[in-house]
């Protein structure tokens, strides 16, 4: 293209080429800059393995199942991964997820209040914890894990209490139960699936361009067309495999669509990614993971960034809380906890966040709900005892913190840390 | 040279500081010119951060007048002394390793473009980004690239970068803390030359060093504390370093007049001198 040479007049190093692009992205994996490839890698394996020991696993239902299944614990890691971008953790994301979900049961069915208003209480009193959690973490000067620890506890307490002698509450509001379980029309799917890949390639493009003009480094057309590809292949495939008729019986009314859930938890994590990479805010939530005092002495309100960061993580809580009980159509005394909590952390260190601050994205929740999502359903489908499915579960996580423990070092050794 | 200087651009008279038992600084003065590097030396203890601190707000002084630009001011925490063009790059740089030089020059002070007022506001990476590769240009810091993350930068290009964020915001004088410390010989100059560069900028430049060869290579004047009092200033240009040595340890003080030639003179006698 054109703008080789004013790239190079820059001063700047220009990535010139397909070749030196794809050449840095070695050197930098060899440095224990990995990103998302690991995660990508075992995603593939996973589906391989599960698909020739069942062939059930890469059905369209299953799938469908599967991605509605993540959704709740999807939107609990993309809270988390904010948290863990700071260099803290929540460990009351479960329990949280429970106590708020009880509230809206217990306002929508008990106290008979409109759907909207239960689900807005819900979220409200998410976004309450997440700044009592934040101002105690940030003010006080108690570590997150102790104030975390305290509301896992806590929480679990409280949603005891709000559900009082009834123990299950039945959620029975159209509105609420419509939230996990609807399915777009087919068409709607795919329009918001063009849409976004059309607004995604624009962006991308209009990027460079812009990078290009101005004489700044700028990557190959080349390279930025392949990513594009990439998103596109990927969403308007999944896409494709929701909006299949997934009901069994071909006569019968046909099951197809991508589940509201799914559109919930893509969200999420696109809003999130957007606030994180492109806003003032997230940049001092990664300046905050990076050095506190960095960040301190460069004016930024770091028990500002705190407290709104935990306000954010139990807010997400909520939602995920909310999601999950509308899925099962029930709120009872063991909603949030139990695994859930693990799982949501797990996800987020998974698809790559960093638990010791500063590195990650929203959309290593997404990618690592999916792989434990993945384990889970593949081992029901082979019907694997719990005590099996606990202890894979478990050894994931330590080969994917390991992962982040090794490339950190890696990362240090080659002055990326 | 000869004809007479403006009024300092930041003034300090008679900064005293005791810490419980310590008298850390005792009616110190301290002046620093525009178009100047004032090389601030002194051994451990003699007052030189505490100075430093005070100038950069991060301390009181318990007495005496702080002016800038011929007013007296209040200067109590770092932000005002950032807000009256008052820099200070520490030791540790206070860099955030993990986002690129870009952010890290802007860090605190990110610009934004507005879609919609208060809601949709992304950072003008394209802008900054500009905005760094320019004062970088100006001011000959060669990195590998301006979006790298400064953990992949050596020691000299992070306290290049530290350097260079201290002038982005139209500062008029800048601290700097052992900018040399840690550096190997060629990364120390690399530092030296973007020092010489902010003077030509027009800055008024402190630089804190316990090397005095690099104090002698870079500074204009060269100020001396001990034991919390300023002893002794010298023109660089008219005077050694065995003179400057005799005031920082008081060892030779008879001899002091005699060595600090024309500029050189001694303050004020040292009780323990």
């Amino acid at each position: 293209m054109d703008s080789t040479e004013q790239e190079a007049a820059s001063g700047q190093v220009a990535t010139g080429s397909f070749r030196e692009v794809w050449q840095d992205t070695i050197r930098r994996l060899e440095q224990g800059d990995v990103g998302a490839l690991p995660v990508i890698l075992a995603l593939a394996l996973i589906a391989i393995v599960f698909q020739i020991a069942n062939h059930h696993f890469l059905t369209p239902i299953n799938l469908a199942n599967l991605m509605v299944q993540i959704s709740a614990t999807g939107t609990l890691a993309v809270g988390v991964t904010l948290v863990l971008l700071t260099g803290e953790i929540d460990l009351s994301v479960g329990a949280v997820s429970g106590l708020t979900a009880g509230i809206m049961a217990v306002l929508s069915a008990k106290v008979g209040l409109p759907g909207i208003v239960a689900v807005l209480a819900g979220i409200a009193a998410g976004t309450l914890i997440g700044l009592l959690q934040g101002f105690w973490f940030a003010k006080l000067h108690v570590p997150s894990f102790v104030v975390t620890l305290a509301g896992y506890l806590g929480w679990q307490g409280a949603l005891l209490w709000v559900l009082g002698s009834t123990g299950t509450v039945n959620l029975n509001d159209p509105l609420i139960v419509g939230l996990a379980n609807t399915r777009l029309p087919v068409i709607v799917g795919w329009a918001l699936a063009v849409v976004f890949v059309v607004a995604y390639a624009f962006s991308q493009l209009r990027e460079r361009q812009q990078r290009a003009q101005a004489g700044m480094e700028a990557r190959p057309v080349s390279v930025v067309l392949v990513q594009i590809g990439v998103v596109a292949v990927a969403l308007l495939g999944a896409t494709y495999v929701l909006n299949i008729n997934r009901n069994a019986n071909p006569r019968g009314v046909p099951i197809q669509g991508v589940p509201s859930a799914v559109l919930f938890l893509l969200g999420f994590v696109v809003l999130f990614d957007w606030i994180t990479r492109r806003t003032r805010f997230g940049r001092h939530v990664f300046a905050v993971g990076g050095s506190v005092e960095a960040a301190r002495r460069a004016g930024i309100g770091v028990d500002r960034i705190r407290m709104a960061v935990f306000a954010l993580c139990s807010t997400l809580a909520a939602a995920g809380g909310i999601l999950a009980g509308s899925r099962l159509l029930a709120v009872n005394q063991s909603s949030g906890s139990g695994d859930v909590l693990l799982n949501a952390i797990a996800a987020a260190v998974i698809g790559g966040t960093s638990l010791f601050g500063g590195r990650g994205s929203t959309w290593s929740a997404l990618l690592g709900a999916l792989v434990i999502g993945s384990i889970a359903n593949g081992m029901d489908l082979l019907a694997f005892a719990s005590s099996i499915k606990f202890m894979v579960t478990g050894a994931v996580l330590l080969l994917a913190v390991t992962l982040d423990a090794y490339t950190r070092s890696r990362r240090q050794l080659s002055g990326r840390s | 040279m000869d004809e007479p200087r403006p009024d300092p651009i930041l003034q300090l008279r008679g900064i005293s500081k005791r810490f419980g038992a310590v008298q850390a600084l005792s009616d110190v003065d301290f002046e620093v010119y525009l178009n100047e590097v004032v090389g601030l030396v002194g051994d451990n203890g003699a007052g030189k951060s505490t100075l430093v601190k005070i100038i950069s707000g991060v301390y009181r002084s318990d007495s005496g007048q702080y002016i800038f630009e011929g007013h007296e001011v209040n200067v109590t925490n770092p932000h005002d002394a950032t807000n009256l063009g008052i820099e200070t790059v520490y030791q540790d740089l206070a860099l955030c390793d993990n986002l690129d030089v870009v952010a890290n020059l802007f860090l605190g002070r990110e610009e934004t473009t507005t879609v919609i007022p208060g809601v949709i506001q992304p950072i003008s990476e394209l802008a900054m980004e500009q905005k760094a590769v320019q004062l970088l240009g100006e001011l000959h810091v060669r990195l590998p690239s301006a979006r790298r993350p400064v953990a992949t930068l050596s020691g000299g290009q992070r306290q290049s970068v530290a350097v260079s964020r201290a002038v982005m915001w139209d500062s008029k004088v800048v601290l700097l803390d052992e900018p040399t410390a840690a550096l190997g010989v060629e990364q120390t100059a690399q530092v030296k030359d973007l020092i010489r560069r902010l003077r030509e900028r027009g800055l008024g430049i402190v630089v804190i060093s316990h090397n005095l060869a690099d104090v002698f290579d870079v500074s204009d004047r060269i100020i001396v504390l001990r034991l919390g009092r300023r002893v002794a200033t010298f023109d660089t240009h008219t005077t050694n370093q065995q003179a400057v040595v005799a005031a920082i340890t008081g060892a030779v003080f008879g001899a002091l007049e005699g060595a600090g030639d024309g500029d050189g003179r001694q303050e004020e006698e040292s009780r323990n001198g």
